[in-house]
């Protein structure tokens, strides 16, 4: 089993009535990578999680998680795959060691484990103090940490994760990503997760964009990047109006003053630097570059910014909803 | 802290993991019933007020023609079985509540067999309604109604087989439901017509032909008669009070012995928790 793929999609469609969710795709994952599936509300990504973790169905295709069959192997798929949904799965009204001990013995944890392995995920993200406490006294970011101790509870392969973040605060979000973090270090698992937040997209090794049911493209944030082209620079010098001059004359770059900067844009910013500073004949007292955002990759894929994309969708069922009135 | 993940390898599924899956469903039931004390007070309210309040006034009414017996002993094991059928609802209700709160998706997507986690559900809740029961159980004294033990072995094993039907019924119905107040609405709809028609509250003899009819069809009469009948057996009463008060259920004029009437309800219950079951598998 070892070096076989965490996940291996084949054409997978599914269709509610008239309406393609996912319309076909391929993608595979292998072990311990974090992959991401970023894409605005509505585009397939609670879908294709949903396939992938065995609770619907495809209307085609294929799909293996851990070496197992998402439709034939139902059950071994279950056992090796964790999964933490965008709505809390929590019993509030157990404790939370209550709600870990309830998974243990609903995956069959072995029992002379139970113990130590609930104590290793609750202290993995720093709950274990909280044990006793009722998990309604537990605010979304801790509510959100148990969640992912509990599905990493049974070690398993593969840890979905369906919009990890969804609805918490900043700092809390980044907490998170930090607990995500460590247990990459500590855990053999791959991740699985769906995000629209361009910044959490960062975060994984590599990325899906999804858009209306299909995948756009897949790679690492940095190829993505650098597939969008340019690098933005910004330079501080003595006197900008020489500056702006000097680099249209050395390097034919055209270049205006922004935020208070020089500004242009080269397609690697960072080895064009050297030169740069070799062939302005200038000082220059400050540089930064900055590589484009994946926002400017979304937009490049998509034509449209996630923001809009979402706006659109939302629009959307908005007058769905009325046309049914 | 420690370094070294401890990796679990869960074994594949066989019988020993459903029972497991069962024990640990149960065992939430109890933890539950046991951290709310709201619910255990409030489902005593109804059975202690029809049984002290009710109980006390009708038996006034009628105390010259029952003569040598308290009218509230005659309602006692129908209060009994008033008490389980309330806790046992309740429990099964937690079903829906679980699907509002998310819970029942964590129990779903688990590598178990629905039909180990439905038959988590009503045990726990069968248990859980018993030990409510055994309240009731402990204030016979106070209606006339004598504590010997084989009498309360009886009744005890007699309310948890209610009890377990009744929540396979309740499961059966929350299978599908998808908020508390439908639920709530339809087991008030179900649960009051038959309580009034099981001889849990006035006595089944000597009733107009049509409500005779609706006596014999209801399940719960089939689990209110055996109580009655143990706790008649324990009583000194005139033979002409017993024929009036405990007078059994008849088909076609013969006396539905209480081995048969057990055997009713607990194949009721079987048949209710298959659909359940069916119902849960089919719901995914």
């Amino acid at each position: 089993m070892a070096g076989e793929t965490a996940v291996s999609v084949r054409g997978l469609r599914k269709t509610y009535g008239k309406v393609e969710a996912v319309k076909g795709i391929d993608f595979e994952v292998p072990p311990g990578e974090v992959f991401g599936f970023l894409g605005p509300n509505g585009a397939g990504k609670t879908t294709t999680i949903s396939m992938l973790c065995t609770l619907v169905g495809p209307t085609g295709g294929s799909a293996t998680v851990a070496g197992h069959d998402v439709v034939r192997e139902r059950d071994e798929v279950r056992r090796n795959i964790g999964l933490v949904f965008q709505d809390p799965t929590l019993d509030g009204y157990l404790s939370a060691e209550q709600n870990l001990r309830f998974h243990a013995e609903l995956y069959g944890v072995p029992k002379g484990l139970v113990g130590d392995r609930i104590r290793q995920v609750m202290e993995m993200v720093a709950l274990w103090d909280r044990r006793d406490a009722k998990v309604m006294t537990f605010s979304g970011g801790m509510k959100r940490r148990l969640e992912i101790a509990r599905g990493l509870l049974h070690s398993p392969r593969v840890l979905f994760l369906d919009e990890p973040t969804v609805g918490l605060d900043p700092q809390t979000r980044s907490a998170i990503w930090g607990y995500i973090n460590r247990l990459r270090r500590l855990e053999d698992i791959t991740i699985f997760m769906t995000t629209h937040y361009m910044d959490e997209a960062e975060y994984c090794d590599r990325i899906a964009i999804i858009d209306h049911g299909e995948i756009v493209v897949i790679d690492s944030p940095e190829a993505l990047k650098a597939g969008v082209g340019k690098d933005r620079v910004q330079i501080q010098t003595g006197d900008d109006g020489a500056a702006i001059e000097a680099l249209r004359e050395r390097f034919g770059l055209e270049a205006a003053v922004h935020e208070g900067a020089v500004t242009f844009a080269v397609p690697s910013g960072e080895e064009f630097v050297p030169r740069l500073f070799a062939e302005l004949g200038m000082p220059i007292t400050s540089v930064s570059v900055s590589r484009p955002s994946l926002d400017d990759v979304f937009m490049s894929y998509t034509g449209s910014t996630i923001r809009d994309a979402e706006a659109g969708a939302d629009n959307l069922s908005f007058m769905r909803a009325m046309a049914r009135r | 802290m420690a370094a070294e993940a401890i990796g679990v390898r869960v074994p594949a599924r066989g019988a020993g993991h459903d029972l497991r899956a069962v024990k640990v469903v149960l065992h939430r039931e109890i933890l539950r019933f046991v951290n709310d004390r709201t619910r255990m007070v409030s489902s005593l309210v109804q059975p202690v007020l029809w049984l002290f309040v009710m109980g006390a006034g009708l038996g006034s009414l009628v105390r010259g023609s029952i003569p040598g017996i308290d009218f509230r002993t005659f309602m006692y094991p129908g209060m009994i079985s008033m008490t389980v059928i309330m806790t046992g609802m309740f429990s099964a209700g937690s079903i829906v509540w679980d699907r509002e709160f998310g819970f029942l998706r964590e129990m779903l997507v688990a590598p178990v067999s629905r039909g180990a986690i439905v038959v988590g559900k009503c045990l726990g809740g069968a248990l859980v309604a018993t030990a409510q029961g055994v309240i009731i159980l402990a204030m016979g004294g106070l209606v006339g109604v004598p504590y010997a033990p084989g009498l309360m072995l009886t009744l005890l094993a007699e309310m948890f087989l209610a009890a377990f039907t009744v929540t396979a019924f309740g499961v059966m119905l929350a299978a599908r439901m998808k908020n508390m107040q439908s639920f709530f609405g339809l087991m008030q709809m179900a649960i009051m017509p038959m309580m009034f028609l099981s001889g849990a509250m006035f006595p089944l003899a000597n009733l107009p032909s049509w409500l005779h009819v609706l006596t014999v069809v209801n399940p719960m009469t089939y689990a209110v008669d055996p109580m009655r009948q143990a706790v008649f057996s324990h009583l000194d009463v005139p033979e002409r009070v017993n024929a009036l008060l405990n007078p059994g259920v008849r088909w076609a004029g013969l006396q539905v012995p209480v081995p048969l009437e057990l055997g009713l309800v607990a194949a009721l219950g079987v048949l209710l928790l298959g659909v359940g079951i069916a119902e849960f598998r089919r719901a995914e």
